[in-house]
């Protein structure tokens, strides 16, 4: 059989996914966002290497130490010490492999059960579409940091539990999102097409519609991973979520909290490090949205 | 068209076709009334022939275009194809009838999805119907793009990057792909400027000719109409009021709707008079339409029976059917 199709450098001729990539090299918001994470990712892989001290290891002889750039400061700790003598820097890398993952793990729960779910919802519309939006209310109708307590006091405390019970809590808001553009788009012609040219309705709902409604989930799941990493940080605090000598910057907040006055690094520190993954995460997920839409290039 | 050509075979056969929208209100939402979007419209199309639709806005031509590929579920009605009730067909057989059955849309900017190529977009009935190798399929819509008068260069851009004509050829290369029988042409130039109209019809002609094509072309432009049908339908309120061959209907309108219609359209020779019938009064609402003649509240000819008796449809000469209690050739003035 011969080779019909032959790789070139056309730019006529390629896949689009390459514009897409080159259209996100060119955003300079989205390459500093990527940047900030691959810092982050970088440091939770490294963790053990680049660490100074160990994370849970207290020290008496060094408890609340102020960073280095302070008199009392030594070289030893560079961003401090906790009330327990803790080296807030090895904490703090740590803590990235913790809180990124609950961070990513609890969005992509609520990122797919909730597309999944708003598109169905609104593309069928009708009964399922009750039954569907009914239940998204019930979840929303509890304070949503309640029904995680509740959900991680039924599964076990335990990490894993607190990121399946924040994915869960946040499901409704993308459902949400996705069954409004669903919707919305469901009432264009290119949807009439792609039923006229005869496809399937899986194929309709994830294949035409579903690119369309990317911008505003895109932006709902960069602030998810922020308010992720918090909500976990909530449960910890409550003793649910990550269990107490392990680094969580979220728990880490909790604990400094009754030390602001006395030592503002411990709460500080940890809060600056959520503070960047957070501003990290959007400023990609601006760029991506931006990149993804067609319409946005030239 | 011309009487020595002989009557051609039926391609597609509507009868009573009903079409109500709901319209919900109360406090559990009941439905209180309906839309009588298409009211009982029977309708056939033969082969090979392009059959114009026209009427005002809201008068169902576009939702009797859609109900013709099932776009929008009929009320009550069939469909007859090949024989068969193609509203009684269940979802697979439906996809396979697709194939022969195309629309190309009124709307070149919403009609085609913005996040995909163009040559992802004329490509995709081809996958959809099971070509599922990638080299045959862009084989196929290179020698589209080449029949609608697009560049090969032009495939992996996407819709916004195209004027409204360059989308039109578009929408009508993803209709042509599937090599089709029919294609409804819904509105499928009103969107655009008067030069480009031009180049879609005469496209739309050529492919005609070359692919044996059945239009069911539906617009509100009159002279647009005229220009590419053999025969007419003109619809009012759900209903359709007169049908007759392209020429009949433009020479010697019979009902007092089409003559008003017609007299209201402007003609490129200024200085030649003709009567203008000024219809007064809105279009009755379709959700309570009148009783009797639907047109009567705006009839210049209405007597008593009009208010009481819906007229039938007659046959008034070769092919030539109206429905008016008091079907006549306009009076010209002098």
């Amino acid at each position: 059989m011969m080779v019909t199709m032959k790789k070139t450098s056309n730019a006529e001729d390629r896949h689009p996914f390459w514009d897409q990539a080159d259209q996100l090299r060119k955003n300079k918001t989205a390459m500093a966002g990527l940047i900030i994470i691959l810092v982050f990712v970088v440091c939770a892989i490294l963790a053990p290497v680049l660490s100074p001290h160990n994370p849970i290891e207290a020290s008496l002889y060094d408890q609340l130490k102020p960073p280095v750039w302070y008199e009392a400061g030594t070289s030893k700790n560079l961003l401090g010490t906790d009330d327990l003598g803790r080296d807030i820097l090895s904490r703090i890398l740590y803590g990235a492999r913790v809180s990124l993952l609950v961070a990513v793990v609890s969005v992509g729960i609520a990122f797919f059960t909730g597309s999944l779910l708003g598109a169905i919802s609104g593309y069928f519309k009708g009964f399922i579409d009750n039954i569907i939006m009914r239940i998204m209310d019930i979840i929303l109708a509890f304070p949503h940091i309640l029904l995680a307590i509740v959900m991680v006091a039924y599964l076990g405390p335990s990490l894993k539990n607190a990121m399946i019970a924040i994915g869960v809590i946040y499901i409704p808001r993308f459902a949400r999102i996705v069954r409004g553009s669903v919707m919305e788009e469901c009432e264009k012609d290119y949807v009439a097409a792609a039923r006229a040219i005869g496809a399937k309705d899986m194929r309709i709902i994830f294949n035409a519609i579903f690119p369309n409604c990317l911008g505003p989930l895109i932006v709902q799941t960069t602030l998810g991973f922020a308010s992720a990493i918090l909500d976990a940080a909530a449960l910890s605090f409550l003793g649910l979520g990550a269990q107490p000598p392990t680094p969580e910057w979220g728990a880490m907040i909790a604990m400094g909290r009754s030390l602001i006055l006395r030592a503002w690094w411990v709460m500080t520190i940890p809060g600056l490090a959520i503070l960047f993954a957070v501003l990290g995460f959007n400023l990609f997920g601006d760029g991506l949205r931006d990149a993804l839409d067609p319409r946005m290039r030239d | 068209m011309s009487d020595t050509q002989p009557l051609k075979e039926i391609l597609v056969q509507l009868v009573d076709i009903v079409k109500y929208y709901p319209v919900l209100g109360g406090v559990f939402l009941k439905e209180i009334a309906a839309v009588k979007a298409v009211d009982g419209v029977s309708l056939d199309i033969r082969r090979g022939e392009t059959l114009g639709l026209v009427g005002e806005s809201g008068c169902g031509k576009t939702t009797l275009g859609r109900a013709l590929l099932r776009l929008e579920e009929p009320t009550a009605g069939r469909i007859i194809y090949n024989g068969e009730n193609i509203l009684e067909y269940d979802a697979r057989r439906m996809r396979e009838l697709r194939r022969r059955i195309q629309i190309i849309f009124q709307d070149p900017f919403s009609s085609l999805n913005p996040r995909k190529t163009i040559s992802h977009i004329i490509g995709e009935p081809l996958l959809v119907h099971g070509v599922k190798k990638r080299s045959e399929r862009e084989r196929r819509v290179l020698d589209i793009l080449n029949i609608v008068g697009l560049r090969k260069d032009q495939m992996r851009r996407y819709p916004h990057q195209f004027s409204g004509g360059q989308r039109q050829r578009v929408g009508i290369a993803r209709a042509l792909i599937l090599n089709p029988e029919l294609i409804v042409c819904d509105e499928a130039v009103s969107a655009l400027d008067v030069s480009i109209q031009a180049q879609v019809i005469n496209l739309l002609k050529d492919l005609q000719n070359e692919f044996n094509l059945t239009y069911l072309f539906i617009s509100h432009d009159l002279s647009v109409v005229e220009h590419v049908s053999d025969r007419v339908a003109v619809m009012y309120l759900g209903k359709i009021v007169e049908l007759a061959d392209s020429e009949t209907l433009y020479k010697t309108p019979l009902h007092p709707y089409t003559q008003a219609l017609l007299s209201a359209s402007p003609i490129p020779a200024p200085g030649k008079k003709r009567k203008r019938i000024i219809l007064t009064g809105d279009v009755p609402s379709p959700i309570d339409p009148p009783p009797g003649c639907r047109f009567h509240t705006r009839c210049p000819k209405a007597q008593a029976i009009c208010k009481e008796q819906e007229p039938e449809i007659r046959i008034m000469g070769k092919g030539h059917e109206t429905a008016c209690h008091f079907a006549a050739p306009m009076e010209h003035a002098a």
